[in-house]
């Protein structure tokens, strides 16, 4: 999902920033407020960006032989909402633009916009509607991270598309190719990254239900399960 | 089932990253990559108009800072853990279930 230093034209790099900015400016406010509020949320909301450092850096093979890495995105937005992945988005992608080569300070926007926004807000929208619905906790928390992790790339391309749409297909035909270079290579990341992400959430269940129930993430009765 | 389901997850983790390694021989390539080469080729006259602040370190100096991020994060989640470990298992020796 990382769109290449100075692949974007001028006009999509700026949009991009300008998008993305009030996410981090608000996400930054959010973590302020919550660590005042609960320090000792502060060792989670470690966790939570650990995670996205970890699962960001692995590249892995997919049966389309290509690879792709995952997010690590949805654990966070479950725990302390979609906004606080802003920032820790950026961070990860500010590392990897900087030291890396991997991504790049004028496209940081839309990479920001793509992991660090879109994944997180589909990540808790939907664990929000599944357990709405009443799915088990696990299958839950399996969908809203995999779909997170797939839904940024779908951006990714989405933003490409518009910055190159193709000669005769216009930004359908782009969207088309560029979904079919990240989409089907993703399917399988991102339910490696859905299972990952239940494990980890059961280890919190089991070892740290209280800071979850306070954080209304677990109700009283999930936790004891 | 409950009891398995982690066990379970991982050897699902391993298989799915295994799989395509035994049915394809040939080496992966990144699909950020193959994307910087289809914008090439749907706009063969774009010019990219700013350059990584370094891309001459080369594939070993890329491991090692991609290495450096996974286990700074691991780092901390597996300290983070087993300190939850033991906390719970202190709370339940002392009898204070909470």
């Amino acid at each position: 999902m990382h769109i290449m230093e100075g692949f974007l034209p001028v006009k999509h790099a700026i949009g991009w920033s300008i998008a993305a900015a009030p996410f981090v400016t608000y996400g930054l406010y959010s973590i302020n407020k919550k660590i005042k509020e609960s320090p000792e949320q502060r060792m989670l909301l470690g966790v939570a960006a650990a995670f996205t450092f970890v699962l960001s850096a692995l590249k892995m093979p997919s049966v389309t032989g290509s690879s792709s890495h995952p997010t690590g995105t949805g654990l966070g937005a479950m725990l302390f909402g979609p906004a606080a992945m802003a920032p820790i988005g950026m961070v990860v992608l500010m590392f990897q633009a900087i030291l890396l080569a991997h991504g790049g300070l004028t496209t940081l926007g839309a990479n920001i916009f793509s992991m660090a926004v879109v994944g997180p807000f589909a990540a808790a929208a939907t664990y929000r509607v599944a357990k709405a619905v009443r799915l088990p906790f696990a299958l839950s928390v399996f969908i809203a991270a995999s779909l997170a992790d797939l839904l940024t790339y779908i951006t990714t391309s989405a933003q490409l598309a518009l910055a190159f749409p193709d000669p005769t297909g216009g930004f359908v035909g782009s969207l088309a190719k560029f979904a079919s270079v990240f989409a089907i290579t993703q399917i399988p990341i991102a339910i490696i990254e859905g299972l990952l992400t239940v494990m980890v959430f059961n280890a919190l269940a089991r070892f740290n239900p209280v800071e979850l129930r306070n954080m209304k993430v677990l109700t009283a009765q999930e936790s004891q399960a | 089932m409950k009891r398995y389901q982690n066990l379970l997850m991982m050897i699902a983790v391993v298989v799915l990253v295994a799989a395509p390694l035994w049915t394809i021989q040939k080496p992966f390539r990144g699909t950020d990559d193959q994307a910087t080469a289809l914008i090439s080729n749907i706009a063969p006259g774009y010019q990219p108009w700013f350059k990584p602040m370094q891309e001459s370190s080369g594939g070993e100096i890329n491991s090692l800072l991609f290495a450096l991020q996974a286990a700074l994060g691991s780092g901390f989640f597996g300290y983070y853990l087993g300190m939850s470990v033991t906390r719970a298992k202190i709370r339940r020796e002392s009898g204070r279930e909470t």
